[in-house]
């Protein structure tokens, strides 16, 4: 076990070096010259040179690939180019907002999957099953965007339920401001979660063990909530801890539409700003969450499920 | 004796019993077909012309209303499809040769070539979707092709995987070996004997990617990063945001209707596919 995880957290090395790899070719070999792009049109040869200089885009590619690596391990990823703030500072700042809204979304609407999914699970077969399979494949079907321009403008523009946009920080001030965004974010995300919960728990009950508590005269009740659930749980833990790291990532779109100050609205502002240092940042360090999140779902798996065979 | 049916015959005689898939099947091909009337400048060729004046709502002459230029929405939405269209079938034809040869590769050799094939896709899958798609399309001159281009090169992961693992189970079995004895060499045992055997997961597997295709098209609209000059869904339904304001509904309710019933028709087809092709695989996600 403890081998299996020590080689498990090696070959994080290798995939982050590819990770880098990827983030170097993209933004310092493919990119348009950035420094051309901003210093505009009024631009001349030596002022280009200049800032080049500056932003250290006249060393070898080499140092420049080795540069990217650094960062992923020290994570000191430089400055930004526009606001030229500490970019681990940035970072900081923003992912309170980012989480206030990610965090209470996402346990809300695990909640209500998991309990819909068990519902449905119940009713199997019957026209409330078929019925809410539908919805949720047409629900999934509606643009993210639809959602987000159509709840905002309804519930809280014309009918004046929520906050139509900004943010305060500090605890309880947030709530009214992230309370729709979130709304927007369990509702879109239900469809999925639903029907994603509802294959594992009918993969459960078809199994040789609920036959048996059948046989026993366990009831359906105690079959689905005590045997189904809890073996059903080790796909659900692995499912919600992969993820996690997105939560850090933040709600770009409705960060967005909504002017919460969060890290979905800077690497928007990056991206309309050429920002480069701050979307490298974003881009190895959701990479990086996401490979120790992935990291934490193997072990945890194979510490849940002693079937899987170790290699 | 009952009659014996070949795979693909029997997964179409399933299909056809299901009512609800084949008039998502229908769908489809209407929708394609509209695509392929607008590339070739049959239909809504004149989407940019001024019809009438600027934000009529819907009426007898105008069935989706008119813009703030005058221009048709009807039009407009009918040109999206043809942009959704070539967004979901170009991405899949760049994601699925890619996933399935790479996947194949790695599965039937195994050792260090899968070693290799499974690092450099666990390196694509740890960058987010989200992040990845806008660092190509930010590096990439906006458009068309560049939204294909990185649809198709970011989705392919999925497909590796699910291919890479069929192959593996199927490599060692009778009938390979059997090729092996006639002579046949790896290309003839991949390409000729195996693949068709996992073929299924692909036809799956292209309609589950071509809806998000569609779906991924808005957002990219949404940040600039979509196509440019001409009309999409996701511009439409980005331009709603100040529409709404003036209670102009019918060009977010067009377009969003159009892009609706496509991506559920694919939805629907896409899990009526999988049981018809694959009940193992019933609900496990692509």
């Amino acid at each position: 076990m403890l081998q299996y995880s020590i080689r498990r957290l090696l070959y994080i090395i290798p995939v982050l070096l590819g990770v880098c790899f990827i983030v170097f070719f993209l933004f310092n070999v493919v990119a348009t010259d950035p420094a051309a792009q901003q210093l505009g049109k009024h631009a001349t040869a030596s002022s280009i040179v200049e800032l080049r200089k500056e932003l250290g885009l006249d060393r070898s590619y080499f140092v420049q690939y080795l540069d990217i690596v650094k960062s992923a391990f020290t994570f000191d990823f430089g400055r930004s180019w526009s606001s030229h703030q500490k970019i681990s500072d940035i970072l900081m700042n923003k992912a309170g907002a980012s989480l206030s809204l990610t965090i209470p979304a996402f346990i809300i609407s695990m909640f209500l999957g998991i309990s819909l999914s068990l519902f449905v699970a119940f009713y199997r077969g019957r026209l409330i099953d078929y019925a809410t399979m539908l919805i949720c494949i047409a629900m999934m079907s509606i643009s993210y965007l639809v959602y987000i321009i159509v709840f905002q403008y309804v519930l809280a523009y014309e009918w004046g339920l929520f906050e139509v946009s900004g943010y305060e920080s500090g605890f309880p001030a947030f709530i009214p401001y992230v309370a729709l965004p979130i709304l927007i974010s369990v509702v879109t995300s239900l469809g999925p979660d639903i029907r994603f919960f509802r294959t594992i728990m009918l993969d459960e009950i078809y199994q040789d063990y609920v036959r048996t508590a059948r046989a026993k005269g366990l009831s359906e009740k105690v079959i689905l909530f005590k045997h189904v659930l809890r073996n059903a749980l080790v796909p659900i833990i692995t499912y919600i801890i992969i993820q996690l790291p997105f939560l850090i990532l933040g709600a770009l779109l409705l960060e967005s539409f909504f002017d919460i100050p969060g890290l979905g609205g800077e690497l928007l502002r990056a991206l309309n700003s050429s920002d480069f240092p701050v979307i490298k940042a974003f881009t190895v360090l959701t990479a990086i969450a996401y490979m120790v999140f992935s990291l934490v779902t193997d072990i945890f798996y194979a510490l849940a499920d002693p079937r899987i065979k170790l290699q | 004796m009952e009659k014996e049916y070949s795979l693909w015959a029997d997964a179409f005689r399933r299909l056809a019993k299901n009512k609800i898939a084949l008039v998502s099947l229908v769908i489809v091909i209407v929708y394609a077909a509209i695509a392929l009337l607008v590339t070739f400048g049959l239909l809504a060729d004149d989407w940019a012309q001024e019809v009438g004046p600027a934000n009529v709502a819907p009426a007898a002459d105008y069935l989706l209303g008119t813009d703030f230029l005058g221009r048709d929405v009807l039009k407009k939405v009918i040109y999206g499809t043809q942009v959704a269209m070539t967004v979901g079938f170009f991405s899949c034809a760049i994601a699925i040769p890619i996933g399935v040869t790479l996947g194949a590769i790695a599965g039937y050799f195994g050792g260090i070539v899968d070693d290799a094939i499974v690092w450099f896709y666990t390196t694509f899958a740890s960058i987010p979707y989200l992040m990845m798609i806008i660092a190509i399309a930010y590096v990439m001159e906006r458009g068309l092709k560049t939204m294909c281009i990185v649809l198709g090169v970011t989705s392919w992961v999925g497909l590796c995987r699910l291919v890479r693992g069929e192959v593996i189970k199927h490599r060692n079995r009778d009938y390979v070996q059997a090729v092996t004895a006639l002579g046949g060499g790896h290309s003839k045992k991949i390409f000729t004997h195996i693949l068709p055997n996992v073929f299924h997961l692909v036809i799956i597997n292209a309609s589950l990617r071509f809806q998000s295709a569609i779906k991924s098209e808005v957002i990219l609209s949404y940040l600039g990063l979509g196509v440019q000059n001409v009309p999409s869904w996701g511009k439409m339904i980005d331009d709603a945001k100040q529409d709404l304001m003036q209670d102009r509904w019918w060009q977010l309710v067009g377009a969003s209707f159009a892009m609706f019933l496509i991506v559920l028709a694919l939805n629907i087809l896409g899990d009526a596919l999988r049981d018809a092709l694959d009940p193992k695989l019933k609900g496990q996600e692509s």
